[in-house]
C-alpha cells in the first residue's frame, strides 16, 4: 500500500512538473466554453468563432518575437458547479487571456480563479452586469441585459404595441433571471404590465407555462431562455397554435431556433450582436472554413448560418491578439493593463472597453424568425435614446 | 459486513497505530510543504482541496450508510443548508448590495467569523435533519432512501423560491463569501507569503474524521453498528433505535453541512441549482468505491475519485496524437464514459471496494489477525 | 372558471399516462426483486436516444418504432444480466448503488454519443398534430396518451392474471425462495419483467418526447423520479396502483404548474406567487405524507417482517 501512495505522490509530481514546463515561443489563449449542458449548443459556436479567427490569423507578434497562438479548451458544462474545475484546468495550463464564456452564470462562477492567478478574461456573450463589476480582470465586448432589457421592453411596448407581457426565467441562471429583471423593470417603466414566473431546470413541459401566458391575457412571450429550453418552447407554443409573439434574448439567435420555429406561423423577436450581411468578407470566410470541415458544420448545428456569437467570438479573439501585442509579453498581468487601452474595430463594430470592463455598445439588432426559409430576418436596429 | 467487528483497544500504542500516525502526519506536511513550493496554479492543489471537502462528505454518508445501515439519499440537501447557511453568514456587509443585487442588498445585514459560521452551517444542517428525521427514520431501507431524497429536492426548491430571496437571493448564486483562497498569508502589494489555502480544509476536515471516528469507536458507535447487523436484536439488547437512529442522522448531516460550507469555500460561489441527486449519488458512489464501513476507504477513494475526474483522466477529452496516430474515441465526455465503466467494474467485481471494513492501521497490523478475521467469516 | 383549469387538467393527463408507463416498470421490477431499479427512467431517456438516431439513419417510422422497443427491451434485459443477476445474493444496498451505476454509466455514455447537446426528436406524423378543444389547442398525443396507457395496462393485468408466466410472476413477488423451491424458473421470470418494463417505457418514451420535441441525457431522470413516486403511492408492487398513482401526480403537478393563474382567476390573489417552483418538489412532498401516512401506498399489501 506504502508503495502504491508512493508511486501516486511521485506520478503526481511528474505530471504537474511536464504541466509547467512550456514550449516557447507558444501563447496559450483559454476557450472557457460550455461544449455540453444546456448553453452547449451556443457555447460550441462561440468557439467556432474563435478557431475560425485562430486559423484566419495563428500567430501573433509580441514584444519583436512572432508567437504561434495555442488555442486551450476546457468544457464549464453550462453549470456553476463544473465551472471551477474547468477554470482551474485553464489556469494550470498557463493561458495568458481566457476568452469567454457564453452564459454570464459560468461567467461569474469562474471569476474568481483567474482572478487569483492573475489572468484576464474577455467576455464574448455575457451580458449580466455581475460579470463586470467589482473587478478589474474581467472584460466583455457585448452589451449588457440593463441595456438589452431596455431595448427589448422598447421594442415590444413601441414598436409591437403590447400592454400586456409574460415573463419566463430557468431557476438559478443568472442570465434568465437578470434579463427579465430588467425588462420587467423598464417595461413597467413605460406603463405595461407584467407577468412574470420561473420553471425548475431540467423543465420539458412548457405547456402549463404558455397556457398561463394565454389565459392571463399576454400579449407577449418573453423567455430570454438558453437554446435548449426554447425550442422547447416554440415547437410547444406552435402546437397550441399560441396567438401572442415569442421575444428572446441574444441566446435565442441560433440556427437551431429558426429551424424549429419553421413552418409554425409563431411571430419571433430577438435582440443580438450582429446580423449576417454586416461584414461580408467574414461571412464569406467562415462559411468556407465550415464547409470544409464537416465537424465544424455539425458544431454550428448542420448548416453554415453564421451565428451572432461566432461573430462575436472571433472579435474577442482579435481583441486578445491586441492586448498581447500592446503588452509585449505574454505575462497575464502586463496583458490585463493593456486591455483597458485595446482600440479595435471588429466585425461586430469598434470595441473600447470603459469602466469597470464592459465595451461601449448602444446598439442591438433586432431579428425575426423567418418561418418560411428558417433564417433570421433582420428587423431593425434598436438603441436607447 | 454482517459479522460484528471485533473491537480493537490497545491499552498501549502498537506499532500499527504510530505508523498511521505518522503517515497521517507526513500527509500533512506534504500538503502544506508541497503548496510553498510548487506552483500554486498547479491542478494538485485543486484536488487536495475539493479532495478534503469531498472526503469528508463521504465519510459523514459513511456514518449513516456503511456504519449504522441507514440508506440515506439526503446528502446534497444538507450539504445545500450548509453552503447556503455558511454563504449567509459570512458575506461582508459592503458587498451585500451587489450579491442580492435584485434584493436591496438582502435581510441579513451582518457577518460572521468563518469559524463561527462554519459551525452553524453544520448546526443548522443538523436541525433541519432532526426535523425531517421525526417522521422520516420510521421508515424502512428503500423507503428512507427514496423519502431522504425527496426532501432534499424539496430543499433545493425552497431555496430557489424568489419571495424568500431576501435571505437566499432566490435562485441567484451567493458569492463574494471569504474562500481558501482568503487563507494565504499576502503582504501588502498582495505577493502571498505563506499558503495556507490547502492546509486549512485538511485540518478542517481531519477534526471532524476525527470526530466522526471517536464517534464510531465510543459506545455509540457500537450501538450504530448492532442498528445496522440487525434491528430487532439490537432493540432486544435494550438499544433505543429511535434515539440512536437519530443521533447518528443528525452527527451525519452536521458534518455533510460542514462539507457543504468547505464546498462553498471551495467553489466560490453557492447555488440550489447544483445541488442534486446526482451529486449525493456521487458522494455514494465514493463511499462505495472505499468500502462500506471504512473512514479510510471513504477519504482515500475522495481523493482518488476527485483526482480521476477532475485531472488524470481530462487526457480522455481531447483529442491526442502519439506520434502521427489519432487516438479514436477521445472527444468530449469520453472521461465520463471511462469514468462510469471503472465503477460499475468496481460494484460488480470489487464489491470490497478499496478497504472493504478495515481502516489504516489495519494494514499494519500482522498477517495472522487478518488471516484469523478471516477464517470466522469462514 | 373550468376554462382556466381545463388546459392544465388536459396536459396532467398526458403527462400522467407517461409517467404511468414508466412507473409499471418500477412497479414490477420492486413487486419481484425488492429493487428501486434507479436506472429504469435512464431506459427511458435512451430509448428516446435511440428513436432520434434510428430515424436519423432514414429508416422509415412504421420500421423504427417496432425497432426502438425492441432494442430498448434488449437494453432493459442486458442491464439486468450484467448489472443485478450477479448481486443477486448480495446486500440488497448493493443492488441499488448497482442501479445508480447503470444510470450513471448510461447518462454518461449518452452525454458522448450526443456531445452532450439537445437532440431533436423526429415528429411522428398523427401523434404530433394540433386538435383544438373547447378554447385551447393541443397536441394529438395529449389524447392518445391516456387511452393508449389505459389498453397496455389491461392488457398487462390479463396478462399478470391469466398466462402462466403472469401466474409465476405473482408467486416470485409474494415469495422469492418458495416460488424457487416450487420450480419456477426465476431468472426466466425476472427477465420478462424487464422486458416487459423496458418496452412500456419505451411506448412511454415515444409519446413523452413527441410531446416535449427534445432529448438529452438527463431527461430520464425527473421523469423517472417521479414514476418511481407514483409507483410509491399506489402501493408498490401494485400495477393499477402505479397507474392511478401517476394520474394523480400528473395531475396535482400541472395543476400546481397553473395555480397562480387559477387563483388569480378565482379573485383569490392578487400576485403571481411563483408556486411553480414547487412543481417538481411538491410530487417528493406526497410522497412523504403517504409514505408517513400510510407507507403500503393506495393499494398496497401489508407486509409483515420476518425476524
Amino acid at each position: 500500500m506504502r508503495k502504491i501512495i508512493a508511486c501516486l505522490l511521485a506520478l503526481t509530481l511528474v505530471l504537474t512538473l511536464t504541466m509547467t514546463a512550456m514550449a516557447e515561443d507558444i501563447v496559450k489563449l483559454g476557450v472557457y466554453e460550455p461544449a455540453s449542458g444546456d448553453s452547449g449548443a451556443g457555447g460550441k459556436q462561440e468557439t467556432l468563432g474563435v478557431q475560425y479567427a485562430n486559423s484566419v490569423q495563428p500567430t501573433v507578434e509580441i514584444g519583436g518575437v512572432t508567437y504561434t497562438v495555442q488555442l486551450v479548451y476546457a468544457d464549464n458544462g453550462s453549470s456553476a458547479d463544473k465551472a471551477p474545475s474547468a477554470a482551474q484546468a485553464l489556469v494550470s495550463e498557463g493561458v495568458s487571456v481566457v476568452l469567454g464564456s457564453y452564459g454570464s452564470g459560468v461567467s461569474i462562477a469562474g471569476s474568481p480563479y483567474f482572478a487569483e492567478a492573475g489572468i484576464p478574461a474577455i467576455g464574448i456573450s455575457c451580458t449580466n452586469p455581475q460579470v463586470t463589476a467589482g473587478n478589474t480582470h474581467y472584460f466583455r465586448i457585448c452589451f449588457l441585459d440593463p441595456f438589452q432589457g431596455t431595448v427589448l421592453a422598447n421594442y415590444a411596448y413601441k414598436t409591437l404595441g403590447v400592454k400586456n407581457a409574460y415573463l419566463l426565467a430557468e431557476l438559478g441562471n443568472e442570465y434568465d433571471v437578470g434579463l427579465t429583471h430588467y425588462f420587467q423593470q423598464a417595461f413597467e417603466a413605460l406603463g405595461g404590465t407584467v407577468n412574470s414566473e420561473t420553471f425548475p431546470t431540467g423543465t420539458s413541459d412548457f405547456t402549463s407555462y404558455l397556457n398561463t401566458a394565454n389565459t392571463l391575457g399576454a400579449e407577449v412571450f418573453f423567455a430570454p431562455v438558453s437554446i435548449a429550453y426554447s425550442t422547447q418552447i416554440i415547437s410547444q407554443a406552435a402546437a397550441m397554435n399560441a396567438s401572442f409573439p415569442l421575444l428572446g434574448g441574444d441566446t435565442w439567435d441560433s440556427n437551431k431556433v429558426a429551424e424549429v420555429a419553421t413552418g409554425t406561423g409563431l411571430n419571433i423577436f430577438v435582440s443580438t450582436f450582429y446580423q449576417e450581411g454586416g461584414a461580408p468578407e467574414f461571412d464569406a470566410g467562415i462559411k468556407e472554413w465550415m464547409n470544409a470541415n464537416p465537424d465544424m458544420l455539425t458544431n454550428n448545428g448542420g448548416n453554415d448560418v453564421v451565428a451572432a456569437v461566432s461573430a462575436m467570438g472571433y472579435d474577442a479573439y482579435f481583441v486578445a491578439l491586441e492586448a498581447l501585442k500592446a503588452a509585449g509579453t505574454t505575462d497575464s498581468k502586463a496583458v490585463n493593463e493593456a486591455i483597458w487601452d485595446v482600440n479595435y474595430t471588429g466585425v461586430s463594430g469598434a470595441i473600447a472597453f470603459a469602466e469597470p470592463g464592459d465595451a461601449v455598445r448602444n446598439v442591438a439588432y433586432i431579428k425575426t424568425a423567418n418561418t418560411e426559409t428558417g433564417n433570421w430576418d433582420f428587423v431593425t436596429v434598436q438603441s436607447v435614446e | 459486513m454482517i459479522q460484528a467487528q471485533p473491537t480493537i483497544k490497545p491499552k498501549k500504542l502498537d506499532a500499527a497505530t504510530i505508523i498511521t500516525i505518522a503517515i497521517i502526519g507526513v500527509v500533512y506536511l506534504l500538503a502544506f510543504v508541497l503548496e510553498q513550493v510548487m506552483p500554486a496554479t498547479s491542478m494538485l492543489f485543486t484536488v487536495l482541496k475539493k479532495g478534503a471537502t469531498y472526503a469528508l462528505v463521504a465519510v459523514s454518508m459513511n456514518l449513516l450508510n456503511g456504519f449504522t445501515g441507514l440508506f440515506s439519499l439526503g446528502q446534497a440537501g444538507f450539504m445545500l443548508i450548509g453552503s447556503y447557511a455558511f454563504a449567509i453568514l459570512t458575506i461582508p456587509v459592503a458587498q451585500r448590495l451587489s450579491v442580492y443585487q435584485y434584493y436591496d442588498g438582502g435581510l441579513v445585514q451582518f457577518s460572521l467569523p468563518w469559524l463561527v459560521a462554519i459551525v452553524l452551517a453544520g448546526l443548522f444542517a443538523a436541525l433541519f435533519a432532526f426535523l425531517i428525521g421525526l417522521p422520516v427514520l420510521r421508515l424502512k431501507s428503500d423507503y428512507l432512501a427514496i423519502a431522504t431524497l425527496g426532501f432534499a429536492e424539496i430543499i433545493r426548491a425552497i431555496f430557489q423560491w424568489d419571495k424568500i430571496g431576501a435571505l437566499t437571493n432566490g435562485s441567484n448564486l451567493l458569492r463574494l463569501f471569504p474562500t481558501f483562497a482568503d487563507f494565504n498569508v499576502r503582504d501588502e502589494s498582495g505577493q502571498v507569503l505563506v499558503y495556507w489555502s490547502t492546509f486549512v480544509p485538511f485540518v478542517i476536515a481531519g477534526v471532524c474524521i476525527a470526530f466522526i471516528l471517536m464517534l464510531i469507536n465510543s459506545s455509540y458507535g457500537r450501538a450504530f453498528k448492532a442498528i445496522r447487523d440487525d434491528e430487532t436484536a439490537a432493540e432486544a439488547m435494550g438499544i433505543n433505535l429511535a434515539k440512536h437512529k437519530m443521533i447518528a442522522f443528525c452527527t451525519s448531516s452536521f458534518f455533510a453541512g460542514v462539507g457543504g460550507a468547505m464546498l462553498a469555500m471551495y467553489a466560490n460561489s453557492v447555488q440550489a441549482k447544483s445541488f442534486t441527486t446526482a451529486m449525493t449519488y456521487e458522494i455514494l458512489l465514493i463511499v462505495v468505491i472505499g468500502g462500506i464501513g471504512s473512514v479510510t476507504g471513504s477519504v482515500m477513494s475522495a481523493f482518488l475519485f476527485v483526482a480521476s475526474s477532475e485531472w488524470w483522466l481530462r487526457f480522455l477529452d481531447q483529442e491526442q496524437m502519439i506520434g502521427a496516430w489519432k487516438v479514436p474515441l477521445l472527444r468530449n465526455g469520453f472521461r465520463l464514459v471511462v469514468f462510469s465503466l471503472i465503477i460499475m467494474a468496481v460494484v460488480l467485481f470489487f464489491r470490497q471496494g478499496i478497504m472493504g471494513s478495515r481502516e489504516l492501521p489495519d494494514l499494519f497490523r500482522k498477517r495472522h489477525k487478518l488471516a484469523g478475521k478471516g477464517a470466522r467469516k469462514a | 372558471m373550468f376554462d382556466t383549469v381545463l388546459p392544465y387538467l388536459l396536459s396532467g393527463i398526458s403527462v400522467g399516462g407517461q409517467y404511468a408507463l414508466i412507473a409499471i416498470g418500477y412497479t414490477m421490477v420492486y413487486g419481484i426483486l425488492r429493487l428501486i431499479n434507479f436506472a429504469h427512467g435512464d431506459v427511458f431517456m435512451v430509448a428516446g436516444i435511440l428513436m432520434v438516431y434510428i430515424s436519423a439513419s432514414g429508416i422509415p417510422l412504421y420500421l423504427s418504432i417496432p425497432l426502438v422497443l425492441i432494442i430498448t427491451a434488449g437494453v432493459g434485459f442486458a442491464i439486468e444480466r450484467v448489472a443485478y443477476k450477479p448481486l443477486r445474493s448480495a446486500p440488497r444496498m448493493s443492488i441499488m448503488i448497482s442501479a445508480i451505476g447503470v444510470s450513471y454509466t448510461l447518462q454518461n455514455l449518452v452525454l458522448y454519443v450526443t456531445g452532450g447537446l439537445n437532440q431533436f426528436y423526429p415528429s411522428i406524423p398523427f401523434i404530433s398534430q394540433s386538435v383544438t378543444i373547447g378554447a385551447t389547442s393541443t397536441r394529438m398525443v395529449t389524447l392518445i396518451t391516456p387511452v393508449l396507457t389505459l389498453v397496455l395496462v389491461i392488457a398487462l393485468v390479463l396478462l399478470i392474471n391469466h398466462t402462466k408466466i403472469g401466474m409465476a410472476m405473482r408467486a416470485v413477488s409474494k415469495d422469492f425462495e418458495t416460488s424457487r423451491l416450487m420450480g419456477i424458473k426465476i431468472d426466466n421470470v425476472i427477465t420478462v419483467t424487464f422486458v416487459i418494463g423496458s418496452f412500456l417505457a419505451g411506448v412511454g418514451s415515444i409519446l413523452y418526447f413527441t410531446n416535449y420535441s427534445t432529448v438529452i441525457q438527463t431527461s430520464g431522470a425527473m421523469p423517472g423520479l417521479k414514476a418511481f413516486v407514483a409507483a410509491v403511492f399506489g402501493g408498490i408492487g401494485s400495477v393499477p396502483g402505479a397507474v392511478v398513482g401517476a394520474f394523480i401526480i400528473g395531475i396535482c403537478e400541472n395543476l400546481l404548474k397553473g395555480m397562480d393563474t387559477i387563483l388569480i382567476k378565482a379573485g383569490l390573489s392578487k400576485s403571481m406567487l411563483g408556486i411553480t417552483t414547487f412543481s417538481d418538489a411538491f410530487t417528493f412532498a406526497l410522497l412523504i405524507v403517504i409514505l408517513i401516512v400510510k407507507p403500503t401506498g393506495l393499494f398496497g399489501e401489508k407486509q409483515t417482517e420476518k425476524v
